[in-house]
């Protein structure tokens, strides 16, 4: 008999590689695609670690995004406890999962977002000029990969740029791995009472921006109470940013640390630099605590029977190195064929903003490095803080010089 | 070949519109998929199994 290996804690720690998913998640890829693993609350859901497993679990209708039911493996205490209190369509199930989302996906469907690509470069150029007319060392995360994503989708959303502070530290909270039940809930809930504010403001005095939509549109024919709106809103300002500026600084940090990658995105056609956010996207996956379901009855995925009530964790980041799909997995190379890799989840909860982070991402990574030829860590890269701390990975600074 | 596609089960992932710009588009008012060839030529062919395969809604299928 093989002898049975002890249940380990996931999300387990990155090794000496910051790009890397964890060791030991490499390690399961290889001999043990699925197990059970143990989660901060005692229980232990089920892993699973391969690319065609992961994307089967995602697109089962035999399970549910339901945080509320038992089982459910949530992925920290933090967002157990908001995502009960405020539910928005990504911890629903259909059919009121895609009545939700379909409220929104007019206003991130590809057309409507490559038509914003000018006012991107334009946001982008601004901070730039800023920037570069500032002092040298800077922080890029605060100078540039912060700021355009949360203009972008302040912007789109109808959420004054002005009070980004307030908003950027509640943020924090909700992303914390640390943070307990009690702080994380107490953010969400400033959040939710500013938002639920702005949705009554734009009921009054709408403008050409999503809260206003769902102001006058659903919130207005009662389908929908200004605290459901409200919520919604908090999932796509949190999501809208904290993914997209934590892309634009770990992905900088993998390409001045692959100066031939670099190169090969700064000169490339658009169908490259495309291509190229794909493989990025791909190689560092940051929603690397895994995509979290429950099984609503018994079912078999990757020759692992499952009982109905068990927690199931789709790990994409290491799904995301799996050499069937990825041939050298674990090199970042900017030609290969990358897109149909899972960074954005799969099955019907696929990120909506994902148009939008292709386009932000293609404009940030063309004009960062062709207007800063010369750009450089102004640390060494083991210095830097990277994001263990965090349910997205990323850097918590970067320091760079020109 | 033919392609065909159920409204019902698109949630506007857009990654079709996005490889196969002329095979598939979204409907303006919610971002839903339209389709523009049922029997795209065979220039086509591989964009639109592309598009199926990264349909995140499995809410594409193509045949041939």
């Amino acid at each position: 008999m093989p002898e049975a290996r002890p249940v380990e804690h996931f999300p387990m720690s990155r090794g000496r590689c910051p790009f890397d998913p964890p060791p030991e998640l490499d390690r399961k890829l290889r001999d043990e695609p699925v197990s059970r693993v143990r989660i901060w609350d005692g229980s232990e859901p089920w892993l699973f670690t391969r690319y065609e497993d992961v994307r089967a679990l995602l697109t089962d209708p035999r399970v549910s995004a339901d945080p509320d039911r038992a089982g459910y493996p949530s992925q920290t205490p933090g967002v157990k406890a908001r995502r009960s209190r405020f539910k928005s369509f990504i911890g629903m199930d259909e059919p009121e999962h895609s009545a939700q989302r379909r409220l929104l996906t007019g206003d991130f469907m590809v057309k409507k977002i490559q038509a914003m690509r000018p006012r991107i470069q334009q946001i982008v150029d601004e901070l730039l000029d800023e920037m570069l007319a500032g002092p040298k060392p800077a922080d890029l995360v605060q100078a540039f990969a912060l700021p355009v994503p949360s203009l972008v989708i302040c912007e789109l959303l109808g959420v004054p740029y002005d009070d980004r502070d307030f908003f950027h530290r509640c943020s924090k909270v909700l992303v914390s791995r640390e943070a307990t039940a009690e702080e994380s809930l107490a953010a969400a809930e400033e959040l939710q009472g500013y938002l639920g504010r702005l949705v009554k403001k734009k009921l009054d005095d709408p403008a050409d921006d999503v809260f206003s939509r769902l102001a006058t549109g659903p919130v207005a024919t009662g389908a929908m109470t200004v605290e459901e709106a409200a919520a919604m809103g908090q999932l796509l300002l949190v999501a809208g940013h904290e993914t997209t500026a934590n892309m634009i600084a770990l992905g900088t940090v993998a390409l001045l640390e692959n100066p031939d990658q670099l190169a090969a995105v700064r000169d490339g056609d658009d169908a490259l630099l495309a291509n190229a956010v794909e493989e990025l996207l791909r190689y560092l996956t940051i929603v690397h605590s895994g995509r979290r379901r429950v099984a609503l009855e018994d079912l078999e995925i990757g020759g692992q029977t499952v009982r109905k009530g068990e927690g199931l964790v789709a790990a994409t980041d290491v799904a995301n190195r799996d050499e069937t799909q990825f041939p050298e997995p674990d090199k970042l190379d900017v030609t290969r064929k990358a897109r149909h890799h899972v960074a954005f989840g799969y099955g019907v909860h696929q990120c909506l903003g994902q148009p939008l982070a292709r386009v932000e991402l293609q404009v940030v990574y063309r004009t960062l490095y062709r207007r800063i030829p010369t750009l450089r860590l102004a640390a060494p890269v083991e210095e830097l803080k990277f994001k263990h701390d965090m349910v997205v990975y990323g850097v918590h600074e970067l320091p760079v010089t020109w | 070949m033919k392609v065909v596609v159920d409204q019902s089960r698109c949630v506007g992932a857009g990654q079709c519109v996005l490889v196969a710009p002329e095979v598939f588009d979204q409907r303006d008012e919610d971002g839903i998929v339209v389709l523009l060839r049922e029997n795209p030529p065979a220039e086509l062919h591989a964009q639109a199994k592309e598009a199926a395969q990264l349909c995140p809604a499995l809410a594409i299928e193509v045949d041939g």
